[in-house]
């Protein structure tokens, strides 16, 4: 009896393992079985690298938009990946224990934050500030950058201490034997060995600012339009999703839907490059 | 001429409570290798320790009592780091850095500021002679260091503390994880560098201690119980707690 009861709960498990497999199966046959054939009559090559997006026209091209995903993205790398490797550099090696106690939760909280209040401060913080002291109107690939970066923090800063943290402690002592100091013994020897799980941090950082919508629509401008500058406006992939799929229709719909598409490959190549990552540092 | 490399004068060492080290007084003479002995937890790992201040990364340990390298107070007026550039150390498991063999053994002088590529390279291979490995290793200067057998990481590793151009070489149980012939390597390494170098070997062999020490310390409990040549330490013990550990009675 007790084994039929055992062989009954893996069944269970399986059934409820199976389900968020199915649910990327059906995401996955939603997506390309609505968006692929947008594609082919908008003619793939005009609609990847169309520059213009004019759905009252029926031309839908969303170079633009995938454009803008990269520089935002880009740009949040640029300010997000600094701060947070320091950080986590400054938690794993030189925290005080006090401080780490009030530093932890606070960098856990950040994650919390949901993304719409990011976006608000955004909106009332960064855009202004950009508005009076850098130039522009202030809703721009700048605003969308920084906030992005702020954002990525938590992923950046978790990941990379959790693998400044499991460099085993003889590289550290064999480096401060040889005469070096704290910091070259955390920078030269510490880090060089912590690099594989610092760049999957950096990679999950990547996914997450460029899956982000709500906190860039409120701060980046969304001119469906080439991106002229840093400081001018700039629509990603998701917002150009969001935004106009209220009210969109027949071909207008299928084109956001085929964006969708555009999207997750996107996020697709990045968790390929994230489990690339993850693997060879395994190896070594 | 004074022999005297390192002088430890009435030394105590607590972590926390624990008395780990009790009123420590020895004499470490140049050019010569020092074999520290005795049971596990008696101490010797820790007063290794102690000589290029590896403890002060343990914390609530406390120090008394005076130790001089060349009659320099080293707990004093001396620089942490130039100490342990003067006194290098070998660990009990290899530990060499997942890097490139060159850029182990060209850590040290470059940390110490030297960037000329001519100078590192003969750096790099004097050390690697002076280890005995360079011959194995000539052709494998760019490959991981991590991809080496335990042994030769080890040498590697003695290369690595050579590099810095120290007068003092502390090995902790450096053979413990190493198969016989990779000991013998290393036995024989060791009476070769003392020409050179002071050695310190912290070992849990006594057969190890005989065959190439030229001065045994025995610890006990935290103490120094006896400490003399090592051929009249193992032949004639003069306290009866050393002749019951090397004849094998407890330990």
């Amino acid at each position: 009896m007790a084994k039929y009861k055992e062989k009954a709960m893996e069944y269970v498990f399986l059934a409820t393992a199976c389900i968020s497999i199915l649910a990327v199966a059906l995401i996955c046959f939603f997506l390309f079985a609505n968006g692929v054939p947008a594609m082919k009559e908008i003619g793939f090559a005009d609609f990847l690298l169309g520059v213009e997006w004019r759905p009252s026209n029926d031309v839908y091209g969303i170079f633009p938009m995938i454009l803008g995903s990269i520089y935002v993205t880009a740009g949040a790398i640029v300010i997000g990946v600094p701060i947070g490797l320091l950080t986590a550099v400054f938690m794993a090696r030189y925290c005080p224990a006090k401080l780490y106690k009030i530093f932890k939760p606070g960098i856990e909280l950040l994650a919390g934050i949901p993304s719409v209040v990011y976006g608000f401060f955004g909106m009332v913080v960064i855009v202004p500030f950009i508005r009076q002291n850098v130039g522009g109107n202030g809703s721009s690939i700048m605003a969308a950058s920084v906030l992005l970066g702020l954002m990525i923090l938590p992923t950046v800063i978790s990941q990379s201490e959790a693998s400044i943290r499991a460099v085993p402690e003889s590289y550290y002592e064999g480096s401060l034997a040889l005469g070096a100091t704290h910091e070259r013994s955390v920078f030269c020897s510490i880090l060089p060995a912590a690099k594989s799980g610092i760049f999957a941090g950096i990679i999950l950082g990547i996914g997450r600012a460029i899956g982000e919508t709500m906190a860039v629509i409120m701060v980046a401008g969304n001119q469906a339009r080439m991106p002229q500058g840093i400081l001018q406006g700039v629509r990603t992939l998701t917002a150009n999703i969001v935004i106009e799929m209220g009210y969109a229709q027949g071909l207008h719909r299928e084109a956001l839907i085929a964006t969708g598409v555009v999207l997750f490959v996107f996020i697709l190549i990045i968790n390929l490059s994230f489990s690339i990552v993850k693997m060879r540092g395994e190896r070594t | 001429m004074d022999t005297t490399k390192i002088m430890i004068e009435d030394l105590d060492l607590y972590y926390g409570q624990f008395h780990a080290l009790k009123d420590m007084s020895l004499k470490i003479n140049k050019n010569e290798i020092t074999a520290f002995i005795g049971p596990s937890g008696c101490g010797k790992s820790t007063l290794l320790k102690s000589l290029n201040r590896m403890n002060d990364l343990v914390e609530g340990c406390k120090i008394t009592g005076k130790v001089t390298l060349d009659d320099e107070d080293i707990y004093r007026n001396m620089d942490v780091n130039l100490l342990r550039k003067r006194v290098g150390m070998v660990f009990q498991k290899p530990n060499p850095f997942p890097m490139s063999v060159y850029d182990n053994v060209a850590y040290g002088p470059r940390t110490h500021g030297i960037r000329s590529k001519a100078k590192l390279d003969a750096i790099v291979e004097d050390a690697l002679r002076k280890a005995a490995i360079w011959d194995e290793l000539k052709d494998r200067m760019k490959k991981s260091a991590l991809g080496l057998s335990g042994g030769q990481q080890q040498r590697l590793c003695i290369a690595r503390a050579l590099a810095v151009q120290p007068e003092v070489l502390l090995m902790d149980e450096p053979t413990s994880a190493l198969d016989p012939i990779s000991t013998t390597k290393i036995e024989e390494l060791a009476m070769e560098l003392k020409e050179e170098y002071t050695i310190v070997m912290v070992t849990h062999n006594m057969q190890q201690a005989t065959r190439i020490s030229d001065k045994t310390v025995f610890f006990l409990l935290g103490e120094i119980i006896e400490a003399g040549k090592t051929d009249e330490l193992f032949s004639m013990p003069q306290d009866k707690r050393t002749e019951d550990y090397i004849t094998g009675r407890f330990g």
